[in-house]
């Protein structure tokens, strides 16, 4: 049947309560009763959980066929401890598991031989890019990938749409208790946010580390009492790649111009007071936007409340230079942000949970006064698309990229309106991960759309000299220097589920034909 | 679309789809599309081509586009300028050109091409470098070869070469080129453009040098890289006490011709109708900049 958004979503899969979208706040006052973890009681006293590997762990855990197991992914690029782990259970000859990750990327590449010989048949991401991309494009996994975003994976663990049986969860440091934290250790990667539902709702807990501090390592994240089992390993990481250097701001006049605009857009907007809350993307016109600002802060002499988010250098350095009261941290993108939220006081680590799930009692993405992000594609609808390439493959993911937008008083989309020779905004995006009536503005090198259902922004904007434009003028636009690409063409088979944050089934993913 | 603005000058290989395909969105008041040092002497009929077809497909606006063709005495100079003419190029820019004979030539070929191509007779502007002793001894009789002769500019990376000069920071080297061209424009009755600043990340540098030429006289400065755009602009664009003043003056000089006084007292100074001209010049830098909403530019 067709979702309201006029996405066609097979009948077969709307089983097990699964519904189809119908509107980007359509579950406000949904109850339910949360799921809850089969816990084995640790009554005795002194007993260390360490166990002596991987494999001890996974046996003792009793994990088997058909199980759900889980991973973060704050070790990004850099993570040894997927592969090793999944290394391991592929040795140990366990069959179809159900992969439930906060993200998949290129350090978990080692799966794809697992996916084609049956011991991963089921995967929940939010990520899913490069050789795993492919595999799952090309329809590999036994049943459709489900693709959710990063307040809808805490949502579905709660709610008990996912029973994690084995949650694995890396951590920078731990004590032989379980105590786990993504700092005070030999490969820090400063938060956990993405693995506190892993560890509270599994029913067995492994904290796999390389630094095991002695008790209690704490602060901790990850608590002693959510804990099974603890594995020291030799090194939970390339360093390189779970935390990058301080990124280099741009240089591209294009991305400059966005940015600039973007930042005239928040600065114009009547949220822009004294306290405001933020939150902006890692991608070079997003991360731009933080520089534009001070000026327009320093001219109205006001101060951001919070900053929240995947927390970059510059969004520290303003914190450091007082133009940010706090920062909220889910996720810290380089070695700056890394150190910050060790050392800063007012710079704190949350929960996904307390970020991004919608089915909780009120996550700071509903708080949110603006957020900036990226896309992939924008529709003359304002859908957005950041999980499948245009191309028809699967190259992205949505992240929070849904929850903040349905959450922000004023989300703001920064996008070249061309890359290389594909455009950005068409008439219809391959397929939609951020519905329209949760998107405000659009800012591209060619002019700024704002929502017409918006008029309230567009009445703020159109006292001020940016050049807005119609959205559809910006994809007229872009037709007449790419011309109308040929429909892609798919095959019937689903190979993934896009998974609004609130359960629903806002698009499906097909096979496409390559041709 | 041809503009009486022209701060900007931007350089662009005519090669190179991704940077042809809409430069107007960087802001530059002209366009360049080259065809001479940036392609590479393998590449030169594929470029034109390319160039054809960018100026036949795309629309850039308000943005005025020029091509910068091969030296006119190479074999590559006539298809160059009928592929540009064809195409619809607002102007011609002519490089290495030292004597009126360069200009002459190129006038020729453009209006065979816009017979040819069934364009307007004349729409087509000249503007030429000067990037020579001879070329720059000879600015005069070169600006007022021709009736389409829009501007002439300095191209000081092979005047520097050809003079034996050294490069400073200050441009010393270029001070009696700077002069002599700007004159030499002014006397023709045309614009003059300053040569570009390649060290792009000199903010500061940028800023002086184009203070430096604006104070000279003259109308704009080529650009290579679409960053120093805004600087450029910023420099030429009036303070908001020049625009004022500018009003005063020709809103005042206007009554005046009417009560036949031709000197009077605006805002405490002495002003005639000799100052109307730069007042007006600023009122438009400032309409071209947005700072200025009215109707007197």
């Amino acid at each position: 049947m067709k979702n309201s958004l006029n996405r066609e979503i097979p009948d077969e899969l709307l089983k097990d309560g699964i519904e189809v979208f119908q509107g980007a706040y359509a579950r406000e006052n949904y109850e339910y009763k949360k799921d809850a973890p089969t816990v084995k009681a640790n009554v005795a006293s002194g007993d260390s959980k360490l166990v002596d590997s991987i494999k001890a762990a996974i046996e003792q855990a009793g994990l088997k066929d058909g199980m759900t197991i889980s991973f973060h992914h704050h070790l990004r690029n850099g993570d040894y401890v997927c592969a090793k782990v999944m290394d391991v259970i592929h040795e140990m000859g366990i069959k179809d598991l159900f992969v439930c990750a906060s993200s998949l990327g290129k350090a978990h590449a080692n799966m794809v031989p697992m996916i084609e010989d049956g011991t991963v048949t089921g995967i929940s991401t939010s990520g899913v890019r490069d050789e795993i991309g492919e595999a799952l494009s090309m329809g590999k996994l036994k049943h459709p990938a489900w693709i959710r975003t990063h307040g809808g994976r805490v949502r579905a663990i709660e709610t008990g749409q996912v029973h994690i049986d084995v949650a694995f969860i890396a951590a920078s440091s731990s004590d032989v208790l379980g105590n786990a934290s993504g700092k005070n250790g030999r490969h820090d990667c400063g938060v956990l946010s993405y693995a506190d539902v892993d560890a509270k709702y599994a029913d067995k807990v492994v904290v796999i580390t390389d630094t095991i501090n002695p008790v209690p390592n704490f602060p901790a994240p990850i608590q002693a009492v959510d804990v099974d089992y603890v594995v020291k390993i030799d090194q939970i990481g390339d360093p390189a790649k779970i935390a990058s250097g301080a990124l280099r701001l741009t240089k591209d006049v294009r991305e400059l111009k966005m940015a600039e605009n973007c930042a005239k857009v928040v600065a114009n907007t009547p949220w822009f007071k004294e306290g405001f809350s933020f939150q902006t993307g890692a991608g070079g016109a997003s991360l731009a936007v933080t520089q534009f600002l001070k000026p327009y802060m320093d001219e109205r002499d006001i101060r951001m409340g919070w900053g929240m988010g995947g927390i970059t250098e510059p969004m520290v350095q303003m914190f450091r230079e007082g133009y940010i009261d706090k920062l909220i941290n889910d996720q810290a993108f380089d070695i700056p942000s890394v150190e910050s939220v060790y050392n800063d006081s007012n710079h704190f680590e949350i929960s996904c949970s307390q970020y991004a799930n919608p089915m909780n009692k009120g996550a700071f993405v509903n708080y949110l006064d603006y957020v900036i992000l990226g896309a992939l594609e924008v529709d003359t609808d304002f859908n957005v698309n950041v999980v499948q390439g245009s191309d028809g493959m699967i190259q992205g993911a949505p992240g929070g990229h849904p929850d903040t937008a349905a959450g922000a008083k004023c989300t703001i989309i920064v996008a070249p309106l061309i890359r290389s020779r594909l455009s950005t905004v068409r008439r219809q995006v391959t397929s939609v991960t951020t519905p329209g009536e949760t998107v405000d503005v659009v800012v591209t090198d060619y002019g700024v759309a704002v929502n017409p259902a918006r008029k309230d922004i567009l009445e703020a904007l159109e006292q001020t000299d940016l050049p807005l434009i119609s959205i559809e003028e910006l994809a007229d636009i872009a037709e007449s220097i790419t011309g109308t690409p040929a429909p892609l063409e798919f095959e019937d088979k689903v190979v993934a589920l896009i998974e609004y944050r609130d359960g629903t089934i806002i698009d499906v993913i097909k096979k496409p034909i390559l041709k | 679309m041809k503009r009486d603005i022209r701060r900007t000058m931007m350089f662009l290989n005519a090669q190179k789809a991704s940077l042809v395909k809409d430069p107007y969105v960087y802001g530059a008041d002209c366009v360049i599309l080259d065809l001479e040092d940036a392609v590479s002497a393998s590449e030169k009929d594929s470029a034109r081509i390319h160039l054809y077809h960018t100026l036949k497909s795309r629309d850039y606006g308000d943005t005025e586009v020029w091509v910068r063709v091969n030296d006119v005495y190479s074999d590559l100079f006539v298809e160059d300028v009928r592929a540009a003419v064809a195409g619809g190029a607002d102007g011609i820019r002519i490089p290495m050109t030292e004597t009126r004979d360069h200009v002459i030539k190129t006038e020729a070929e453009i209006e065979k091409a816009e017979k040819d191509f069934g364009r307007e007779v004349g729409s087509t502007m000249i503007m030429a470098a000067l990037e020579s002793p001879l070329g720059v001894l000879n600015a005069y009789e070169i600006a007022s070869a021709s009736k389409r002769m829009m501007g002439i500019a300095l191209s000081a990376g092979d005047f520097r070469r050809t003079m034996h000069a050294q490069t400073t920071a200050t441009g010393e080297e270029l001070f009696t080129a700077r002069g002599m061209i700007a004159m030499a424009a002014r006397a023709a009755g045309i614009m003059c453009f300053d040569t570009v600043y390649t060290d792009l990340d000199n903010i500061e540098g940028l800023r002086r040098e184009t203070e430096l030429i604006k104070n000279l006289g003259y109308d704009g400065k080529s650009v290579v890289n679409p960053r120093q755009i805004e600087i450029i602009h910023d420099v030429f664009t009036p303070s908001e006490k020049d625009i004022r003043e500018a009003e005063h003056i020709v809103l005042a000089v206007e009554e005046s011709k009417k009560k036949g006084i031709g000197v009077m007292v605006v805002d405490g100074k002495m002003v005639d109708i000799a100052h109307v001209e730069g007042a007006r010049r600023n009122l438009k830098l400032a309409k071209v900049a947005g700072k200025y909403k009215g109707d007197l530019a």
